[in-house]
């Protein structure tokens, strides 16, 4: 085996990788922080439901509940894939 | 008046006790009278990493419980006059702390003239871990270069700004101190580890410290010594920079590269 085999093999650094799944797992629990304890549940049902429509990512929906002039907002926001938009 | 600092992570085995035994006897190194208390009840520890195991008589449980004084209890440091550590109970049941307790104990220290009491957090977020963070001024949050730690300090820094005294009194934040600890900067350079940067990116806030990974923590630990007086060891200089840090110097990072020692410096020395 020569050297550029060994260098090959050498597997993907996985820090990136690392780093990628906790920011995306940190703003998702940070959207739903300090809200009612079903936020979570609510958004992994939603997302569950959308995706017997669209196929979008895991990361896709965003629950967050904001706070307005003393009215509490369920905030809902969903990220289409490219090919979905346009599409009424 | 006394600071409260609260040395929390929510993930277990991070360095918690490591960094409160280091943390006090520093502040204490700098003249200042600390009390050092174990929460992890059913889990005693600190009592082991301070080296004062066979001199508890009586506990933090004790104290709470009315069944000894704060006097009593408090066991004074063997290397350092002005040290105290209140080891923690070894019964089964969580609900010996109470908040009414903990909070006379605390106010117990400030009538005593204690410039800082740290409290050494268990793991988790139940119980034992609220209360360690509920009456601090500052927080230490200990963290490893890992994902399941990260996502664990995240939730914990989350609690600090809602389920403390300060947050729910409206007086001010606690004070947050991110600690990065058992740092490999080996690792870290080959892109097997997350590094300084990259967690201070997920997490938004900078490190106080960066504790590199050190086979004298085991043996500072053996000794029952805090690594922190093991002044030769990597770590122990990192956690005197830290000491530092929290007292308000500004001292520049250490232990962050890999040592060069590459096949070049073999072949022509230096
Ligand atoms: N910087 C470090 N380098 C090497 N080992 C460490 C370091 N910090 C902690 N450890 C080790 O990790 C283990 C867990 O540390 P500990 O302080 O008890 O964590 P926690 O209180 O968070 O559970 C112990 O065996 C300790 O010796
Ligand atoms: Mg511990």
């Amino acid at each position: 085996m020569g050297i550029l085999d060994f260098l090959r093999n050498k597997p993907a650094p996985s820090a990136n990788i690392a780093r990628e799944r906790l920011r995306i797992i940190v703003a998702q629990e940070r959207s739903t922080r300090g809200g009612p304890d079903y936020l979570p549940l609510l958004r992994s049902e939603l997302l569950e439901v959308i995706r017997k429509y669209v196929h979008v990512e895991p990361d896709a929906v965003n629950v967050s509940l904001e706070s307005d002039s003393g009215h509490d907002v369920l905030e809902l926001s969903v990220a289409l894939p490219e090919s979905e938009r346009g599409h009424g | 008046m006394t600071e409260i600092i609260v040395v929390t992570s929510g993930k277990g085995g991070v360095g918690k006790t490591t960094t409160s035994a280091s943390l006090a006897t520093g502040l204490a190194q700098r003249g200042k009278k600390v009390a050092v208390i174990d929460f992890d009840v059913g889990l005693r520890n600190l009592d082991l990493i301070m080296g004062c195991e066979r001199r508890v008589v009586y506990d933090f449980i004790n104290v709470i419980q009315g069944e000894a004084s704060l006097k009593q209890a408090l066991i004074r440091d063997k290397r350092l006059d002005n040290l105290y550590v209140l080891a923690a109970s070894q019964t089964r049941d969580k609900d010996a702390l109470n908040q009414e307790g903990v909070e006379k104990v605390l106010d117990d220290l400030e009538q005593n003239d204690f410039d800082y009491v740290v409290c050494d957090s268990p793991a988790g977020i139940e119980k034992g871990a609220h209360l360690a963070m509920y009456f601090a001024d500052h927080a230490v949050v200990v963290v490893n270069p890992e994902v399941s730690s990260v996502r664990d300090s995240d939730r914990i820094l989350g609690l600090l700004a809602s389920k403390t005294r300060r947050a729910e009194n409206g007086n001010g934040e606690v004070r947050q101190h991110l600690l990065l600890s058992r740092y490999h900067p080996v690792r870290v350079a080959a892109g097997e580890m997350l590094s300084v940067t990259d967690v201070e990116e997920i997490l938004g806030l900078s490190v106080v410290g960066v504790i590199p990974e050190s086979e004298q923590v085991l043996a500072a630990s053996n000794a029952g010594v805090p690594v922190i007086l093991d002044e030769a060891s990597a770590a122990g200089q990192a956690y005197l920079d830290t000491v530092a840090r929290i007292l308000g110097e500004e001292r520049p990072l250490r232990f962050l590269d890999a040592p060069r020692k590459g096949i070049l410096k073999r072949m022509f020395g230096g």
